[in-house]
């Protein structure tokens, strides 16, 4: 692989950057290999780098239906933050925003993580019970966050409507000054430069139709372009389509699929340096190194797998946008678009073994997996070498619905993202 | 924008005024002290999620305030009927178990 460096960006411009070696190659899968990744989305990419990078496994393949990155993972508000209630999610998110902040080198890639620091608004005294317990909560498993006033916030984001007119005033803020955002293609593109580095091939436009398992053990996967592919362990991360890949293993998950939209507005002049979220009125918003205002919205109410939202919850959104920043209301929407989420009951993700021997999920990240992409592959990578859960991972497995053991994150976060 | 027709109010209304509660025809057990946990676990918190025709509970929260069944296509988001509480669909999947 070509390293990346300025000298190399010098070199290169005498030939007017015409001869940069391919990011990656687009390899014809083997028979067999030994883990099967289905999903190029960042957390089967993180999964495999970490597999051939760390844990020595680099008999790997990615199995991707369409293009990497081509998921959810480019279609985030690439917001990165750790400040999560209950122990077992803090543990695995932080473990996460430690990684991203030696990606871009360990990658040798610019992932544009930037720690701006998160906002999370409280407009009513339940909201600042809260956000109290929650930063406390944090700063006791060593996490940073600091418990804010409504004049302090107003010094950080001046454009913010600080004032007792708002409909819900804001009364303070959750603020993890460690939190930001990362390029969330450039995420996807980094960790798939390091996984074919280190031997990894990553096949795309390449649909898995079927999981091959004889006696209760998964033996490979079934393409329509490549008929069978053979390997020792599958682990499925798959993101909104988790349902349907569960089936076809014949077992069902806790799962629910549902539309999640973001917008971005016409680039403006820098005015938001930081990203705010409030879940009281829901709507949550940063500005891109580009200059667009990103914006997400919620999910809407009922399940469905077209990439695209609902009106009505875009007009929710923006509603709660203009209402937090006022001098927003005349700035353009440029775009907006959709992912499909699958959403667990206890709103935390599954990385399990699973009832069928060899086959692996990762999923049910719902709204808020972009911050984990390093974490989860991580924790995944380490239980698909050791065919056994990681210690993070362990409290997150699917039979939690079964004995009761839940992780119960809902609302306790912030903002569901 | 979904144009939902409520068989309460016999009209067609838009979706705003209405509020998806998740998959219809959920038979809570009969003897629940009898359950076993993963019997339970699965009343709870498992739940149909199929790439196509779907059952599904809504409620005219902004009108009638009934609850009534739609059988929706959730890739095509197609509404394929309505029906009340009790009635059973008429529209099916074809690989359904
Ligand atoms: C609008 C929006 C805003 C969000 N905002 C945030 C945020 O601000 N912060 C945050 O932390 N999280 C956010 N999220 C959530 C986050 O994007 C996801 O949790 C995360 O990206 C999941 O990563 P993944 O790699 O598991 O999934 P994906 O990137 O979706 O990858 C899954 C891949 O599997 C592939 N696939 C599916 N079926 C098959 C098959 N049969 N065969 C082969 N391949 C298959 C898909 O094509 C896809 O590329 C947001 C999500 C959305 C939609
Ligand atoms: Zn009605």
């Amino acid at each position: 692989m070509q390293h990346y460096s300025g000298f190399g960006l010098l070199k290169h411009s005498f030939s007017h950057h015409e001869n940069w070696q391919r990011v990656w190659r687009n390899p014809t899968p083997k028979k067999k290999y030994d883990v099967i990744i289905v999903g190029g989305g960042g957390h089967g990419l993180a999964t495999a780098y970490y597999l051939a990078k760390e844990f020595g496994v680099t008999n790997v393949a990615v199995i991707e239906k369409g293009f990497l990155g081509g998921g959810n993972t480019a279609r985030n508000t690439t917001i990165v933050r750790s400040n999560y209630l209950w122990d077992e999610a803090a543990h695995l998110y932080e473990h996460a925003m430690k990684l991203w902040e030696g990606l871009s080198q360990d990658l040798n890639y610019n992932v544009m993580f930037s720690q701006r620091g998160c906002l999370n608004l409280g407009h009513t005294l339940q909201d600042m019970r809260d956000i109290q317990r929650r930063v406390n909560a944090n700063r006791l498993n060593g996490i940073d966050g600091e418990v804010l006033d409504a004049q302090q916030v107003q010094e950080i984001v001046p454009v913010l409507d600080c004032s007792d007119r708002a409909r819900y005033p804001v009364l303070g803020a959750s603020w993890q000054p460690r939190a930001g955002v990362a390029r969330h293609d450039a995420v996807a593109w980094g960790f798939a430069r390091g996984a074919d580095s280190h031997g990894v091939d990553l096949i795309q436009q390449t649909e898995v139709e079927d999981l091959i398992i004889e006696d209760g053990t998964v033996v490979g996967v079934r393409t329509a372009r490549y008929g069978e592919i053979r390997a020792d362990r599958v682990g499925c991360v798959v993101a909104g389509n988790s349902s349907v890949l569960a089936k076809m293993a014949g077992f069902e998950l806790p799962l629910e699929s549902h539309p999640l939209q973001a917008l971005v507005s016409e680039p403006i002049k820098p005015i938001l340096d930081t990203v705010v979220m409030s879940n009281q009125v829901h709507g949550y918003a940063s500005q891109s190194d580009k200059g667009d205002l990103v914006i997400g919205a919620g999910i809407d109410g009922y399940n469905g797998y077209g990439q695209r939202g609902s009106y009505s919850t875009i007009e929710h959104t923006i509603q709660a946008i203009v209402e937090m920043f006022p001098v927003f209301s005349r700035v353009r929407m440029n775009r907006q678009w959709g992912g499909i989420v699958d959403t667990c009951p206890d709103a935390c993700p599954i990385i399990s073994e699973t009832p069928v021997k060899n086959l692996f999920f990762n999923c049910g990240w719902g709204t808020g997996g972009f911050k984990a992409t390093p974490g989860s592959g991580h924790v995944f990578a380490a239980s698909l070498a050791k065919g056994e859960m990681h210690p993070l991972a362990k409290p997150f497995s699917m039979f939690r619905f079964h004995n009761g053991a839940l992780v119960d994150e809902h609302g306790a976060a912030g903002v569901a993202h | 924008m979904f144009h939902i027709y409520c068989p309460y109010c016999c009209e067609y209304r838009e979706e705003e005024e209405f509020h998806a509660a998740g998959q219809s025809h959920i038979a809570r057990p009969l003897d629940p002290d009898a359950c076993t946990d993963k019997e339970w676990g699965e009343f709870m918190y498992f739940r149909a999620n199929p790439r196509g025709i779907h059952h599904e509970l809504w409620v005219h929260a902004a009108g009638c305030r009934q609850y009534f069944n739609i059988t929706r296509d959730t890739q095509t988001y197609e509404i394929k009927e309505v029906y009340k509480v009790g009635e059973q669909p008429t529209v099916v999947a074809n690989n359904a178990k």
